[in-house]
């Protein structure tokens, strides 16, 4: 038996580990796709149904009177959060790799670089902790009531600013979040272009910033819109730190933009131990399905960005290692 | 009346004022705002250290480290030896098949099952940690009967960090230079032999820089464990299955979530002893990294 032979099942583990998690994710919550059907992705209805009182059967299955599985809340604010943090993370992220690529000296670029790329590193609890103990202070008492006042004229900023915990600020802490990713990937696209580029452009008297802008930039644009899929995927499934600043709303869609929200990977967390109360397992299945969509979710988002990378020939990614 | 040679080459020797002055504007305003999103980058870091460590620094003292918890108050002694255990636990499984998987990443990369696995690696790193971790939920925990155990928990953040040590033992594989495989060939050597012999002792500093980072990962997960180790507030007695098991993150989430100050405290300690090994761990990598790639050319 060659090397070769004797590596290929362990060095499989990989692949199996992905396969393992989809396919027992999914016969584990047939069940309950089966029972919710279609329903479940756009009815706004999460109810375990009458837990004192004894199961009955429902189209086949067994269930508690009055229970439905409707997720469309959790995935509106799974969208909506990732969104906001999506639009504020790729100018920031652009800019800084801008501004540490180009605009700082070649000497304290890789420090500089390191100290945000750190911003990846913290944990998800202590954005979560820095967020709930930090943040949401200062917005609830003073950022929020100043943008309901002073923005009002923008659609979802007027309105109640809540009590601090919502969407707005689950979409600035993942901002935080996700942006180390773009930042490092444009760095190392933006540094890799060809000098002959930067060269020919300076030497036509454009501007430092005019060569960056519409020369070098331009150049890296399949790989900015691939790493912004891949901090997309890192957004929806985020989990501690929007379970500790998104204020768990239940069935409810926000009305503005500082609204109570539960995302999906917040849900499961939140959720299971009120799933185990249904004697008949169908709360428990439906969660698995709530991960199974997530699952497929992120696998279709960066597999996606994934293949976009390869093509666009740009192997290294996601810069320090942490993507 | 026509526009004559001389007035374009005015009109090129000469531009306007107005738009040189607009193109000034442009650069310095440009890099202007480059360096504010830098600078607001830096200062979101600034104020997550300082809040963690100066609140964690406060609470710290030889108690939290040598006591275990009591209700909301006592140590955090269970917590550090479950995540320790746990991430070591994580270790031992995900480093042999993902040193593995690099060495076939990165040696057969000719068939088809080397851009598959990558592939694979790939979008498992993407895969929400929470779902793997419902993942152990219902297969160890709940279908398998384990119970909230260590057994459990370290197999899902070795699900976590796999990929990532697929991804640096590729790395690492693929900077040993050719010629010392050809060598090794040439000597007589089996393909098995070059690899372990000659190309894994060359690889060994990378791979062991990305177990690391693997470590730092598994250190500030939370959303695997809840519902794989699930949480005790005593020490571990040594069963792999049917004893919970507590750890670090776990504590910050629900000990801020009380209303006491002693809960607080722990929270923040809990959270300095978290954030202060992930970094130095971080720290520890990058200038392992820059050591033999040369210092800034690792930009």
């Amino acid at each position: 038996m060659s090397f070769k032979n004797i590596l290929a099942p362990i060095a499989s583990i990989v692949g199996v580990t992905l396969i393992g998690i989809v396919i027992f994710l999914g016969v584990y919550s047939w069940p309950a796709v089966k029972f919710n059907g279609f329903s479940f992705v756009v009815k706004n209805d999460w109810n375990l149904g009458n837990l004192y009182a004894n199961p009955v059967m429902h189209r086949g299955h067994l269930i508690m009177p009055g229970a439905q599985y409707g997720i469309l809340f959790l995935i509106v604010a799974t969208l909506l959060s990732t969104l906001i943090a999506v639009v504020l993370a790729v100018p920031l992220g652009v800019g800084s790799a801008i501004f540490l690529s180009d605009g700082v000296p070649a000497v304290l670029r890789p420090w500089l670089s390191f100290f945000v790329e750190l911003l990846a590193a913290v944990p998800s609890v202590v954005y979560g902790l820095w967020g709930y103990a930090a943040v949401i202070p200062l917005l609830s008492h003073t950022v929020f009531p100043w943008m309901a006042k002073h923005l009002a004229f923008i659609p979802f900023f007027a309105g109640d600013t809540g009590s601090g915990y919502g969407l707005l600020t689950s979409g600035f802490v993942l901002t935080l979040m996700i942006v180390p990713l773009i930042t490092s990937t444009m760095r190392d696209a933006l540094i890799s272009q060809p000098r002959g580029l930067r060269e020919a452009a300076l030497a036509l008297g454009a501007t430092r910033f005019e060569t960056m802008w519409s020369v070098i930039l331009p150049s890296t644009r399949r790989v900015l819109i691939a790493s912004s899929i891949l901090a997309t995927g890192r957004a929806l499934g985020e989990t501690m730190a929007v379970l500790m600043v998104g204020g768990g709303a239940l069935n409810y869609l926000p009305n503005n933009i500082y609204a109570p929200i539960t995302t999906m990977a917040a849900f499961i967390v939140s959720q299971l131990d009120s799933a185990l109360e249904d004697p008949t397992g169908m709360a428990v299945r439906s969660l698995a399905e709530v991960a199974l969509v997530l699952c497929v979710i992120s696998v279709i988002v960066n597999g996606a960005a994934r293949l976009m990378l390869y093509f666009s020939g740009y192997q290294r990614l996601g810069g320090g290692g942490w993507a | 009346m026509g526009v004559s040679a001389i007035d374009v080459r005015a009109a090129i020797n000469q531009p306007s004022i107005f738009r040189l002055v607009q193109r000034k504007i442009f650069n310095s305003a440009g890099w202007g705002l480059c360096g504010l999103t830098f600078l607001l980058l830096g200062s979101a870091m600034v104020w997550i250290l300082k809040m963690v460590f100066v609140r964690g620094a406060g609470a710290l003292n030889l108690k939290v480290l040598t006591h275990i918890q009591i209700g909301v108050a006592g140590g955090l002694l269970n917590a550090i030896e479950g995540t320790l255990v746990l991430g070591v636990g994580g270790l031992i499984l995900s480093v042999p098949p993902g040193i593995a998987a690099g060495i076939y990443l990165s040696e057969y990369d000719g068939g088809w099952l080397a851009p598959v696995l990558r592939f694979m690696s790939d979008v498992l790193v993407g895969v929400p940690s929470i779902v793997v971790g419902y993942f152990g939920y219902v297969t160890m925990v709940a279908t398998l009967g384990w119970g909230f155990s260590v057994a459990a928990g370290s197999i899902a953040l070795a699900m976590i960090s796999l990929p990532y040590i697929t991804r640096t033992s590729e790395v690492a594989f693929r900077q040993v230079p050719r010629t010392l495989r050809e060598a090794g060939f040439g000597l007589g050597c089996k393909p098995g032999t070059v690899i372990m012999r000659i190309c894994l002792p060359m690889a060994t500093p990378a791979i062991l820089t990305g177990v690391l980072l693997a470590l730092a990962i598994s250190v500030g997960e939370t959303a695997p464990l809840i519902y794989t180790a699930g949480w005790s507030s005593f020490l571990w007695t040594g069963h792999l299955t049917k004893e919970p098991m507590g750890y670090l993150t776990y504590a910050i989430w629900a000990m801020i979530t009380e209303p006491q100050r002693s809960a607080h405290q722990l929270a923040y300690a809990a959270a300095f002893l978290v954030t202060l090994f992930v970094l130095v761990i971080s720290v520890i990598a990058r200038v392992v990294t820059f050591r033999r790639s040369g210092w800034g050319q690792h930009a």
